[in-house]
């Protein structure tokens, strides 16, 4: 119930807007919806985002292998640690833009320099945050997993997992809002498809109900995989934890 | 530690006690190849299964009972795990995890865990430290009868006299830091047939041992290769 209100609220306050502005720099939400209405009717709202979902799964598939695997090497290895960390530094750094302009110059406008560069964005938090996962990691249960000569599978299933799984979470779930702001970017700098390059478009059009109907739509969509799958998988992770009373 | 020998006999208990901090823990762990850090040598049989039940019981939290001695020995027959069970009296608890178990509880499962795997040689930091009274008494009437049913060469860290005198079948003495083995006490009565008297009988004299008090015995060096 609350959330139909705050909805509702929302809805009342943009039409509001809308009336007492311009209508041109904010057009009312049935405006948006008829127009999303009208992109999905001729394919090019599915077209665009599922351009940019691939781009998003993409980025973030590798971003979290890569981060994961960096992020655990670094927290087992003080040597790999020192011998990395300056790296890491400037990754965490680097501003996005300079990664995206940089693989388009070196690369071209590709779509593997496109994914490159958001994944390349991601990386380091990803690292980080696994590197104090792995920190964090119990000392006795590895001594369990010696003394009872576990191999490396089962090491890997039932006593690492488990406890970077909160870690890995955490890291998802902040990489993926992060990602799909930053391919809205690189679309928008060089791609000729997706929810960036029609904002760019828009933009250049001045055409602020396209905006609108992309950015929701796309909104929409992060939204039923956050509910979809990121709490589900939270949920699993945590299954095991007594509950609070 | 400082030039410590020690030689187990096949299938027996050997207690080792002492004060605390004087490294008997560090013992067991250097015997598990925990750690590494020291001069010597350890002679263990080749292929010898090794088993260990730590001051913390350190069950994985994420698995259930059945699930945390199944990981642990996979090998183990569901007979084997069965009867382990219905000896610590784990039954009802089968599908707990161990943050419902009490202190107790977990230790049962980190000992039915060590049994499990059916080892050839069973380390212990003290196991039963912490428990109240009535119930440490129970859980080493348990652990007894588990070694009468299958005797396993084991080495068991305590530094309570009274548990060592019940227990052991040989106790080591070690003394403060750098710790020296004080003496080597052989307990000719098997363990089931102890009467309250032998046991504090034997308690007073560890208690003699370890303040020094016992003439004549004084920094033996037993040079022996552990079996």
């Amino acid at each position: 119930m609350p959330q139909v209100i705050s909805l509702a609220l929302f809805l009342a306050l943009w039409q509001a807007g809308s009336l007492l502005g311009s209508d041109r720099l904010l057009p009312p939400p049935l405006e948006v919806a008829l127009l999303v209405w009208a992109e999905a009717l001729s394919g090019a709202l599915f077209v665009n985002l599922g351009a940019t979902l691939a781009r998003v799964i993409s980025a973030f598939v590798i971003a979290m292998a890569l981060g994961v695997l960096i992020g655990y090497a670094m927290g087992r290895s003080e040597r790999f640690n020192k011998f990395s960390d300056p790296w890491l530094i400037i990754g965490l750094n680097l501003p996005a833009l300079v990664v995206i302009v940089l693989a388009y110059i070196w690369m071209g406008l590709v779509e593997a320099a496109a994914i490159l560069a958001v994944a390349l964005n991601k990386i380091p938090n990803t690292t980080v945050t696994l590197r104090e996962g792995t920190r964090a990691l119990d000392r006795n249960l590895d001594d369990i997993a010696t003394v009872f000569r576990m191999d490396r599978w089962t090491r890997l299933r039932h006593i690492v997992l488990p406890q970077l799984g909160p870690y890995i979470a955490a890291a998802s779930r902040s990489g993926l809002s992060l990602i799909w702001k930053i391919v809205l970017v690189v679309e928008l700098l060089g791609r000729p498809n997706g929810v960036g390059f029609e904002i760019g478009t828009a933009f250049q059009l001045f055409d602020v109900a396209r905006i609108l109907a992309y950015a929701f739509s796309f909104i929409a969509v992060m939204l039923v995989i956050e509910l979809l799958l990121v709490q589900r998988l939270e949920r699993y992770v945590y299954r095991w934890r007594p509950k609070r009373a | 530690m400082h030039d410590f020998a020690l030689s187990l006999k096949p299938g027996a208990l050997t207690v080792i006690t002492g004060p605390s901090g004087c490294g008997k823990t560090t013992l067991l762990r250097m015997i598990a190849g925990l750690d590494k850090d020291f001069t010597g040598s350890i002679a263990l049989p080749a292929h010898a299964r090794l088993a260990m039940v730590f001051q913390e019981p350190s069950l994985l939290p994420w698995r259930n009972v059945e699930q945390n001695v199944r990981i642990a020995a996979p090998a183990a027959s569901a007979d084997t795990i069965d009867q382990l069970f219905a000896m610590l009296d784990l039954n009802v608890h089968r599908t707990h995890y161990p943050g419902e178990l009490s202190l107790g509880l977990a230790r049962r499962v980190a000992l039915a865990r060590a049994f499990a795997i059916e080892p050839d040689i069973l380390l212990l930091d003290e196991p039963f430290v912490s428990l109240d009274a009535a119930l440490a008494q129970r859980l080493r009437d348990e652990f007894m009868a588990l070694l009468d049913k299958r005797p396993v060469t084991s080495l068991l860290v305590t530094h309570d006299l009274a548990e060592a005198a019940k227990l052991a079948d040989d106790i080591c003495v070690l003394s403060g830091r750098p710790a020296r083995l004080i003496s080597e006490l052989e307990l000719e009565l098997p363990r089931a047939v102890r009467t309250k008297e032998d046991i504090d009988g034997t308690r007073v004299r560890l208690a003699e041992l370890l303040a020094g008090g016992e003439p004549g015995i004084f920094n033996p060096v037993v040079h022996a290769r552990a079996q």
